[in-house]
């Protein structure tokens, strides 16, 4: 081969592969249009303040209303739930991990943590269902068969590895310089963590804690299967509800032909929940990012 | 001063332990959670079970269109997601000058990591379904998941191009070779088992993926395996949420007898990601 012939053969895969890298660009910006697009079209029948601040939401009803406002308060509550449970127990986990765990304990959780987040989340759903709902039952009177707290937990669980795997990373960061400092000045590990290394983590745990609300508010199948698909606004965890995620999927179970009010609401509700956890994604990345300056 | 040291000390002790009865929480739930699946499902797996269509008699149903279903979506995804992801972490690690552009683009795909499921499916359902008129086929469910999986494919990809030494790279170059060459024949090679478990991780997450696949409208119902990209399917995660909506106990146990029959492919892959990269691991070593 002549040495041109090389450096054309050369050039052109240079750019078949800039197109492959390009495809991402591609789908956001397909995934921005194809919202946009739909919810244009929404917002000339609802107007955007009846779909921001509305309390109804019954688009499926002969009386339609379009308020969002109780999808969101079921997304709202059902990730407060599982927030409650992964934050605190994600971040003991991985300061346990990164101060305290010996080697072989590290060995057996890390695996075990991995295999947690594998799990589909269909199978999540259906412990959420047959066997946290009848277990909490017992214990807390009044409990409906479809709720937020069951499905709020078992997500909690979810996350978990991801808040404790991202935790620990940002734990690992922080320069033993620190630690021996603190030790130096006579504090034990539990003051040298709580007072010196976790504060000095900061920036990446928030990082982790904001990844981690904007992986719970786009889960969808643990809470169409256990949370129930009653709109409602409300704050108690005791009752069902329905989050935006698992509206999508009751209209996209049905058959909605393509143009109608119903099928504009999906993608009306799925820019929203689009919005807020890019919006939450890139303040993680910002905080990540910080993290990573801080200590380089 | 004893009296505060030893105070401290006891702290410390407590916040240890509270730390390991935390960790071990994940582990309890995990054990929990096979446990019940097991017991309300194993003794309706079978051969039965896994040969025969959906019924709407609980006891003469089973998951072969749904497994049909989700190796062929599962394939064609592959098929789709390894060329496009694997060539854009080739330019990214290999090519890419640090650029404004391969700026955009890096923090684009750790961008769509984030990105719910759902949304994919939104988008699959107006571009493969309507507008490139795919219909509620394996093709368009499979490029949905497709797109879904490429950012982790990117990633993971990059990370095993990475972790190539550049020594490999530089004596292929002092060799005379081209920077095609290097990559095809040095480069390559010697990521392909990082290259691989990243992938095999990635398809299985495809694999038990269920929210995107219901919004493009796959079908929940299906008494036939398909036979070709164009044909209307479902998958395991798909029959195992069918039958979990429903009221009989007896759907409900064959939910639990699917889900045993889901796990088990994910753990054949991920067993087979684990058994590449340790033989990589032993090669290296040699």
């Amino acid at each position: 081969m002549s040495v041109s012939s090389r450096g054309r053969l050369e050039r052109a895969i240079e750019h078949l592969l800039f197109a492959c890298a390009s495809v991402s660009i591609l789908v956001t910006i397909g995934i921005l249009s194809v919202l946009v697009f739909e919810t244009v079209q929404f917002f000339r029948t609802v107007s955007p303040i009846e779909f921001l601040f509305g309390t109804t939401w019954t688009p499926l009803f002969f009386d339609k209303q379009f308020g969002v406002l109780p999808l969101v308060a079921g997304t709202v509550l059902v990730s407060s739930v599982a927030m409650a449970v992964a934050l605190p127990a994600g971040l003991l986990t991985a300061i346990y991990l990164s101060e305290y765990a010996p080697t072989s304990v590290r060995r057996v959780v890390k695996p075990v943590l991995e295999v947690l987040a594998g799990v589909p989340t269909v199978v999540y759903g259906y412990f959420a269902l047959l066997f946290v709902t009848p277990l909490l039952q017992q214990l807390v009177p009044g409990l409906a068969g479809f709720n937020a707290l069951s499905p709020g937990l078992v997500m909690g669980i979810m996350i978990l590895p991801m808040v404790s795997s991202l935790s620990e990373d940002a734990l690992h960061s922080v320069p033993s310089g620190l630690r021996e400092a603190a030790y130096a000045l006579g504090a034990t590990r539990a003051q040298a963590t709580v007072r010196v290394v976790v504060p000095a983590a900061f920036s990446g745990i928030s990082a982790a804690a904001i990844l981690a609300v904007s992986r719970a508010i786009g889960e969808t199948m643990i809470v169409t299967i256990a949370a129930g698909q009653q709109p409602r606004l409300t704050g108690n965890p005791l009752v069902p509800i329905e989050t935006m995620t698992a509206y999508i999927v009751q209209v996209s179970l049905g058959d909605t032909p393509a143009g109608t009010i119903e099928y504009q609401t999906i993608f009306a509700v799925g820019m929203l929940l689009f919005v807020s956890t890019f919006a939450l994604n890139m303040v993680s990345q910002w905080l990540r990012e910080r993290l990573r300056e801080e200590y380089s | 001063m004893t009296l505060r040291r030893r105070f401290n000390q006891s702290v410390d002790w407590a916040f240890q332990a509270l730390g390991l009865v935390v960790t071990v929480l994940g582990l309890v739930v995990l054990v929990t959670l096979l446990v019940d699946i097991a017991r309300d499902g194993l003794s309706r797996v079978s051969w039965q079970f896994v040969t025969s269509f959906p019924s709407r008699r609980p006891e003469d149903a089973g998951v072969y269109a749904a497994l049909v279903g989700s190796v062929f979506v599962i394939g064609l995804t592959a098929l789709i997601a390894i060329p496009l992801g694997v060539g854009s972490a080739i330019y990214l690690e290999e090519y890419s000058r640090r650029s404004r552009w391969s700026r955009l683009i890096e923090l684009n795909i750790a961008n769509l990591a984030g990105v719910p499921s759902i949304i994919y499916g939104l988008l699959g359902l107006a571009l493969f379904v309507r507008a490139l008129g795919f219909g509620r086929s394996v093709l368009a469910g499979a490029s949905t998941l497709a797109l879904l999986v490429l950012p982790v494919v990117i990633l993971s990809t990059r990370e095993a191009l990475r972790a190539v030494p550049p020594s490999l790279r530089e004596g292929s170059y002092a060799l005379g070779a081209t920077r095609w060459q290097t990559i095809w024949y040095q480069v390559l090679p010697a990521a392909l088992p990082g290259t691989v478990t990243g992938l095999i991780l990635a398809l299985s997450r495809a694999i038990g993926e269920t929210a995107p696949l219901i919004a493009i409208g796959a079908l929940t119902y299906v008494p036939f395996a398909p036979d070709g990209i164009w044909s209307p399917f479902t998958v395991l995660p798909i029959q195992i949420f069918n039958w979990v909506s429903r009221p009989q106990a007896e759907f409900l146990r064959n939910a639990a007898a699917g889900i045993i029959v889901l796990l088990g492919l994910l753990l054949a892959m991920n067993g087979a990601a684990t058994f590449i990269r340790d033989r990589a691991q032993i090669k290296t070593d040699r």
